[in-house]
């Protein structure tokens, strides 16, 4: 069991690092994928393993992205004169800067995410059900508008990224290296996770949180450990997502409530909510699905993307890996009726 | 900022006057939405995200009606009849096979038949924001410092007439009556040989044409534009949760309420904060209910 | 009085509680004895399930004192009391019911301060070895491995005592524990409760509709009516007193 596990990670690993070396066109394409599956797989922490379904954590992503701007920006140049200055003069990063700029900007992203994600959640985990969904869908859409008011980063219109340095292959591979290093680590950490007690506790708020709660278990720490751990990965992706499109703007780029956020809700759904590698899995199919027919449907993609996201929801509410487990419990170590001698380590 | 400000309390008082009346024309639009939530929520509990597209749809539709030479105030029962079929056709093959599992099912669902309605609506009607001419005549009253058009007076009147035909609807008739005795208890209501698919469909129906009502209303006085839909619902759910279910009058004043805290927010700090506003007062309350469901021991759910 | 609070790890003083106009307790004062076995009795609607509510916190009380080791509770949340010690299980029987109940055993340690395990411990060595032996305490080990939700009412049932007991609490309440389980299984189900009292070390406290499980169970009962407290005494002594076969025995029992 644990060598095929290994073969596959191992698969996995090969084909993600050869896969732009073949097909370079894709570059772009593949890199979103893998932002993808990391959104899909943090969504599920919560929405999946947790039963909270968070509409709104695409506002860590936003912030994560401007957060990281402002550091990338304010270490060099002051944020308010660039932003408003911009193409007058066009400031220089030196390679040095640039590199540094870049890997402090995603670290404070990440780690300023998980604090707004701790401060939110005092208010948020009060909540259950319904009213955590619109709550968080409510702060996203106001994130995206405030974020509009605020000039010192650029307001309405935006910031231009700091350009990279090198060339333009190297800047696409670059960006693509970071993507897939960090749906891998937030992968392997989830995976660990959920081997643990932590693990445990958050299926056992998802099945009964009152019941969670009279047997002594800390559930606001578990929720916000939870969410703080979905948000630092968000906040890093949104920093990696602003620098690799170069122009970061609130509505369309920082806060996409209608796409991005609930692109990872549909993704995590269609493979299976509450398992590990159904939003992998999920993820790559919609993602796969949508950009080989998306041109074809000459602009009602946006009508089948709900009406997708409706069939799936009324109609397959299990996912894939849901009816894989229902039509092939003993692969996954589920056991029905009278239990065989054997342990099986599998979650 | 402080400008502003010092233009309502000091420079032109009178501004306020404008400033309530739009309060109240925009929150009748938000009472009615608000109310048909209420109503789904309270009948069926299903928390309907696509309440705020329902509402621009029937705007649309009144828009679109208006072009064919269809005065709004003739449109409205053709628009109710309309989304009430809508509502109908959605409860059939949606609502009615995602209303018994849990609560998230529904509200993902109804997100993404919001989704799809505003696409669809952008593909017909174009992304631009469309307005009704109503050729109805402006009164400008203290030396032309409020501006009073004729069609707000007259829909606010529309929606008033209609709001009293809803309660004596959901008061006098049969139907109504058992609307209300399946929210309070599903299961006596079917047993007392109620059939509660029935009063579901109907009820969604209902809270389409009403929000289609509401709809008309923004198409009189607002602007149209196929993603202004989240705003509204946002704004329903922030006085249903404010007002609490089953609480009609609640639901009303409330609606009237955030109308004035909107606009009042929208002139002091800008119009870029309207929806902000919304979610900071739907925020508040929710920690008001949670500290007062601590002192009970109690969780919000 | 020094010395009965060292002996009496529950106290409750002169508790009200009223829901809107209908009074569910009145003036009801108690004691749990450190180590031993209370029962609660009373007829339907007499208050017990109220008052059970009102210690462990999911409900607050109108006027009185519940103490728990010499600590106030009555303003503590379900949870924070739980993390005290204070353990319930419940009438309608809870489970984690899409884990399998190996999970549910694991999940269930404690997590008071004292607490052994960590928040991101591995599922495995002491902890799952204790769990699977408390498993086999209440008979459900040849079910460990499935999903718990597909268990038996019954069944549901011991796996949530068992579950409470993998908690080690100092005080569990259990809330009409024999209620829906096969009769011919509740004479094990007594002898289980006595030996997690015996071994285990664990005060109980329960609340029983069935007169004979709580004549062979208790130490100590308290019997309430109409949300007062009737009489308190041996089962022996609540056997005997009118005023108890009155209002409860004489209903058909």
């Amino acid at each position: 069991m644990l060598g095929r596990r290994f073969l596959l990670y191992l698969l996995i690993l090969g084909a993600g690092l050869a896969a732009p070396w073949f097909y370079p066109q894709y570059i772009q394409q593949m890199a979103l994928l893998w932002i993808m599956v990391l959104m899909a797989s943090t969504w599920d922490l919560l929405g999946g393993q947790m039963g909270y379904n968070s509409l709104g954590n695409i506002t860590f992503f936003g912030c994560g992205m401007y957060i990281s701007a402002v550091v990338q920006i304010a270490m060099f140049y002051d944020v308010a004169a660039y932003t408003s200055a911009f193409g007058a003069i066009k400031p220089e990063f030196t390679d040095e800067q640039y590199f540094m700029g870049l890997f402090l900007g995603i670290l404070a992203a990440g780690f300023g995410a998980m604090l707004l994600s701790y401060l939110l959640g005092f208010i948020m985990f009060g909540l259950r059900g319904p009213y955590f969904a619109i709550g968080t869908l409510g702060i996203a859409t106001a994130a995206g508008q405030l974020m509009g008011t605020i000039d010192y980063v650029g307001g309405g219109s935006g910031i231009s990224m700091p350009f990279f340095p090198w060339a333009v292959e190297i800047r696409a591979l670059f960006f693509y290296g970071l993507c897939f290093f960090l749906a891998a680590v937030a992968h392997l950490l989830l995976r660990w996770i959920y081997s643990t007690q932590f693990g445990l506790a958050i299926n056992a708020i998802r099945d009964d949180e009152d019941k969670a709660e009279a047997m002594g278990i800390p559930t606001l720490k578990y929720k916000q450990i939870g969410w703080a751990i979905t948000a630092f990965f968000m906040g890093c992706i949104g920093a990696v997502f602003g620098n690799m499109v170069g122009f970061i703007e609130p509505v369309e780029v920082a806060f996409p409530v209608a796409t991005f956020g609930i692109f990872m809700v549909a993704m995590a759904l269609l493979g299976g909510k509450g398992t590990l590698w159904g939003p992998v899995i999920g993820a790559v199919l919609f993602h796969v699905i949508k950009e080989t027919t998306w041109t074809y449907l000459l602009g009602w993609q946006w009508v089948a993307l709900g009406l997708i996201l409706i069939i799936n929801i009324v109609y397959f509410q299990e996912g894939i890996m849901g009816w894989l487990q229902r039509k092939f419990p003993e692969f996954f170590g589920i056991t029905i009726d009278h239990a065989p001698p054997d342990k099986d380590a599998e979650q | 900022m402080l400008f502003n400000l010092q233009i309502l309390f000091d420079i032109a008082p009178i501004t306020n006057i404008q400033l309530i009346l739009d309060g109240i024309f925009i929150g009748a639009v938000l009472a009615l939405g608000a109310y048909g939530l209420a109503l789904v929520w309270g009948v069926m509990n299903v928390k309907n995200l696509a309440q705020g597209d329902f509402i621009i749809l029937g705007g649309y539709i009144a828009f679109a009606l208006a072009r064919e030479g269809v005065h709004p105030v003739m449109a409205l029962p053709i628009v109710m009849v309309l989304m009430a079929m809508l509502g109908w056709m959605v409860y059939v093959f949606m609502i009615r096979r995602v209303i018994e599992q849990d609560m998230f099912t529904s509200l993902l669902a109804t997100f993404g038949l919001s989704l799809l309605l505003q696409q669809v609506m952008n593909l017909i009607f174009g992304p631009e924001v469309q307005v009704i001419d109503s050729h109805l005549p402006n009164y400008q009253l203290f030396n032309d410092s409020v501006t009073l058009p004729v069609v707000k007076l007259l829909s606010l009147g529309m929606v008033a007439v209609l709001a009293v035909l809803i309660v004596l609807f959901m008061r006098k008739s049969r139907m109504g009556q058992a609307i209300r005795a399946t929210a309070q208890d599903e299961r006596a209501a079917r047993v007392l040989g109620i059939n509660t698919d029935r009063i579901y469909a109907f009820t969604f129906a209902l809270n389409a044409a009403i929000c289609g009502a509401a709809g008309v209303m923004v198409s009189m006085i607002w602007v149209l534009q196929p993603f202004y839909g989240i705003s509204y619902s946002l704004r329903s759910f922030a006085i249903v949760t404010a007002a609490g279910l089953g609480n009609l009058p609640g639901v009303i004043s409330t609606g009237f309420g955030l109308g004035l805290i909107e606009q009042y927010t929208g002139f002091i700090l800008g119009a870029e904060y309207q929806v902000a506003s919304a979610v900071v007062m739907l925020l508040l309350v929710l920690v008001y209910r949670q500290r007062r469901a601590k002192r009970k021991r109690q969780v919000v759910r | 009085m020094k010395s009965l609070l060292h002996s009496n790890i529950i106290e409750v003083h002169n508790v009200f509680k009223s829901f809107g106009g209908v009074h569910a307790n009145i003036d009801i004062s108690m004691h749990v004895k450190k180590g031993g076995i209370t029962g609660i009795i009373g007829p339907n609607g007499c208050g017990k399930s109220t008052l059970f509510n009102s210690i462990v916190g999911a409900h607050p009380i109108d006027s009185g004192s519940i103490i728990f080791e010499e600590r106030e509770i009555s303003k503590l949340l379900v949870g924070q009391i739980a993390r005290l010690g204070l353990l319930r299980t419940f009438q309608q029987t809870r489970i984690y019911s899409k884990m399998n109940c190996v999970d549910n055993m694991l999940i269930s340690v404690s997590h008071r301060k004292d607490a052994r395990d960590g928040l991101f411990a591995p599922r495995k060595g002491e902890t799952l070895e204790r769990a699977l032996s408390l498993l086999e305490f209440v008979g459900l080990y040849s079910k460990r491995n499935l999903i718990s939700g597909d268990l038996s009412f019954g069944q549901q049932k011991l796996l949530e005592f068992a579950m409470a007991l993998m908690n080690e609490p100092k005080v569990l309440l259990l809330d009409e524990p024999t209620a829906g389980i096969n009769p011919t299984l509740i004479n094990g189900l007594i002898d289980r409760l006595h030996r997690a009292n015996e071994e285990l070390g664990i005060t109980l406290c329960v609340i029983e509709h069935n007169m004979r499980v709580v004549m062979n169970l208790a130490e100590h009962i308290y019997c309430l009516a109409n949300g007062r407290l009737l009489a308190d005494g041996k089962p022996t002594e609540l056997q005997a007193d009118q005023r108890v076969i009155d209002a409860y025995l004489g209903g058909g029992h």
